[in-house]
Order: structure tokens, then sequence, then C-alpha cells
């Protein structure tokens, strides 16, 4: 086990559960594991509510309800109601999907807190396509039906070489929807992300001009509609402090009940990822291998090790560490200390190079069939 | 953006503010997002219900507390608890 410390374990407070893998859209960029089809089991209504107990008595206080689309569980009203029972601050985030304005009633009731829905593009035609199914108008009329209901609203916008031309209207279109907060996620590529990321990254230029567009409707918005700009690692010369900390903050509970440090770590070799149905909650986070894996410093290496920066970003990202490196110990490639920052400028001139020569490659869509080929 | 004397004050209702076992504490909860606050301005927001006005929060604090000269830092608190979001006034 490396980098145990148990003297400094503090305990979750952003529990993520992911309730299915089911999803009725296929984002290019989804951020489930590729080979999700390989795990259709789902926890049932019970072992979901012992986890919800068991996080809640140890501290965890933001809840996620996530997927895949979590309104595909047919018990969803009943686990936001128990999770309010227990004093969660619970989000669901979705698609908007299948959402009608009688389950937003039936979900206000129960004790949902806040609704974060998705939308592709600002187009039906590009939104219809990213997400590859007609949603458009429908999450459209889901986001006027939200703040209907006065839940406060998130927009979640995911931002790639496909839409980031449109920046511009998609501001414009969260003001009109009346989003209290709008999160312009640039993709992060892990999982289908990383797989299309050739067709996905924009160029250093797109990213420019686009954060210039967003940074000054910020002030144009401010004290109405707050703006999440969550930044391309890729272009930064630092890594970015995932999930604050490896076992510090973040508690993801995938729908088979396997519990991971962030949505990725599936993907790392060797961690033996514990279940929920074989142990409580507090041995997963305080005992488990896993979550002790990376936790303090006593894994690192060079130049992580004797860096005066490692308690800020924690190495960055052991998840893209092994994707580039192959090295899951190794420093985070985005840092323009590591050796390996190559790496991350070769990512940037390949996607570049699609993206000026007018070729097409076509994105390799998040659904069942494709992903049962990993 | 700054608290008008003679207007209610509510606190939000696109945030909930809740007393956290675990953390022996009061914090805000939003989405995605919580500030955890210290014992005064815990004590200042919880009088922020839609039924006082900002004099009427002084003077029960200070009665509370068996103190005087509290004015300037609820004020100071409540504006910067007004442009967070956290409060609202009609």
């Amino acid at each position: 086990m490396a980098g145990s410390d148990k003297l400094n374990i503090t305990p979750p407070r952003w529990l993520l559960a992911e309730l299915s893998y089911k999803c009725p859209l296929q984002c290019p960029y989804c951020s489930n594991p590729l080979d999700y089809a390989k795990y259709p089991d789902e926890l049932s209504t019970d072992d979901w509510k012992r986890v919800l107990s068991q996080a809640r008595k140890m501290g965890a206080v933001q809840l996620g309800f996530s997927g895949g689309e979590p309104l595909t569980r047919q018990d969803l009203t009943e686990l936001v109601g128990y999770a309010r029972e227990l004093g969660y601050y619970s989000n669901l985030i979705t698609s908007g999907y299948g959402l009608s304005e009688e389950k937003i009633v039936e979900l206000k009731q129960a004790g949902l807190d806040h609704i974060q829905i998705s939308i592709q593009a600002s187009t039906q035609e590009l939104n219809d396509h990213i997400a590859g199914t007609a949603t458009y108008q429908h999450k459209q009329d889901v986001a006027r039906l939200i703040k209907k209901h006065g839940y406060p609203m998130v927009l979640c916008v995911v931002i790639h070489r496909e839409n980031i031309h449109q920046m511009p209207q998609i501001l414009e279109m969260a003001e009109n929807l009346g989003a209290d907060y709008l999160e312009l996620a640039n993709t992060q590529y892990y999982g289908w992300a990383h797989l299309n990321r050739d067709a996905l990254l924009p160029t250093r230029e797109q990213f420019q001009e686009a954060e210039k567009i967003a940074q000054a409707y910020k002030e144009k918005v401010a004290g109405k509609m707050k703006i999440y700009y969550v930044v391309p690692d890729y272009y930064e010369d630092r890594p970015k402090a995932c999930m604050n900390g490896w076992g510090t903050t973040f508690l993801t509970i995938a729908p088979d009940g396997t519990a991971l440090p962030c949505h990725s770590a599936r993907e790392l070799p060797g961690l033996d990822c514990p279940n929920v149905k074989d142990y409580s909650i507090s041995e997963i986070w305080n005992e488990s291998k896993t979550f002790n894996f990376f936790r303090g410093t006593e894994w690192m290496q060079e130049p992580c090790r004797s860096c005066d920066e490692k308690l800020k970003d924690f190495g960055g990202c052991r998840c893209q560490a092994f994707l580039f490196n192959g090295d899951m110990y190794s420093t985070d490639p985005v840092c323009s200390k590591s050796p390996e920052r190559h790496r991350i400028d070769a990512a940037i001139d390949s996607a570049r190079e699609l993206a000026l020569s007018n070729q097409e490659k076509p994105l390799i869509f998040r659904n069942s069939k494709n992903s049962k080929q990993f | 953006m700054t608290i008008t004397p003679d207007q209610l004050i509510q606190f939000s209702p696109l945030h909930r503010l809740q007393w956290e076992e675990a953390q022996q504490k009061y914090v805000i909860l939003y989405p995605e997002g919580m500030v955890e606050l210290n014992q005064s301005s815990a004590e200042i927001l919880k009088l922020c219900d839609g039924t006082r006005m900002l004099a009427q929060i002084v003077t029960d604090l200070e009665e509370k507390f068996a103190t005087s000269g509290l004015t300037n830092d609820i004020t100071n608190f409540l504006n910067v608890a007004l442009q967070n979001g956290w409060i609202r006034q009609a």
C-alpha cells in the first residue's frame, strides 16, 4: 500500500451515486468507462439506502445522483426522499431525457434540492448530433420547468471542437433559460473523450477565443447567473488538483457498487476497488488499499517528490499519468516540470492537424454496441 | 449591492442553511458547493427569516449575547451575504 497515512484521513464530503450506466444519450465524451457494458449489475434500493446512511454518518453532505441517466432508475424518488431525511443536499445530474413536469414536482416534494441539466449545443442540429438522440427541444422545455418549480438550475454544456464556436450563443441560451449557474465544462479527456480526442480537442486559438468571450459575459451577468469555467488542463502548465487530493473529499459509487476515489479510477491497474456489497463505507474509506493508494505524498516520484507545489496539486491526475505515461505514479504530464510533457504537446498537435486538414474523423458514440468492443 | 435598512431580509430559497453534526458547524449548501460558517455568521443568518429588518437583527443579537456595538460587523457581513446570494430583500 503506497502513501498510507492513517493519521490524516479526512471524511468524505461529496458522494457521487452513479445509479445506472443506462443512458438514452450517446455523447462521445462520456466519462463512463469505455467497457461499461461489462458491468450491467445495479445495486438494489436497499443497498443504496445503506450506502447513503453510512456515508452521511461519516460527514458526506453533497450528494450527486448521476449515471448514465439516473432517471432510468424507478426508485429515484424513493432514494431522493431518503437522502432528504438524512440531511443531504441532493443534486440530480441529468440529460433531462424522460423528465416530465409531473416527475419534476414529485422529486421536489421528495426533497430534491437541485437539478443540473446538460445541453450539448445551442442549436438543435448540433445538439441532436452530439447527443446521438433528438433531445434539443425537450431539454429546453425541461430547463424552463425546472425554474418554474423553484429549483436552482445549473445548465451544463460540455465544450469541445464541434461546439466551441457557439460560445456566444450558448451563453445567451443559458441566460434566456434563466439558468442560475452555467457550467462550461471543457472536455476532460478520459474514457470516451480520450478515444475521440483528435476530433474533440479544440486548438489553442479556439480555447483562448472562447475563454475571452466567456470571461466577458461573466461580468455582464454578475449577480444574476454564475459561470463556472472548467479549464482545459492540456493548455495549462500546471496540473489540476484532481479530486482535491485522492481519498480526501470525493467518493464515487459505480452502478454495480464498486467504490471509486474518482469516476475514472476503474481504469487504473491493480487497485482492487472494493464493493459496497462486501464492505461498509467506513471500511472502504479508511482501510481499503484503493482509497489509501495515493493518500499523502509518500507515493510520489520526482519531479513531484521534491516539488514545492506538491501540496497544491497533489501531482495532478493519476488517471492522466497512467493514460499518457503508462505509469500511474508519475507526474501528471500536463505539468511543465514533467519530463513527459511532450506527450501532451503531441496530442495537441495531432488534434490540431486534423482540425486544420478539413478531414472528418467519425466520432465513436457511447453506446452498448461500441462499449462491447472494449 | 448593499443592504437596504427598511426592507425585510430573507434567506435565499436557492440555498440551504444547515447544522452539520460531523463538522460541528453550520454550513450553507447550494448546487455542488458548500460554505462553512463560523458561529457569529451562523447566528446572523439564522435570523434572516423574512420577518426582520437590519435593525431588528442587530437588536436581537445584542440582546442574545448581552453586548452592544454590533451594527457595523453585522452590516458588513450581511453585505457580503447579499453579494454572494445567500440572502435577499423583497
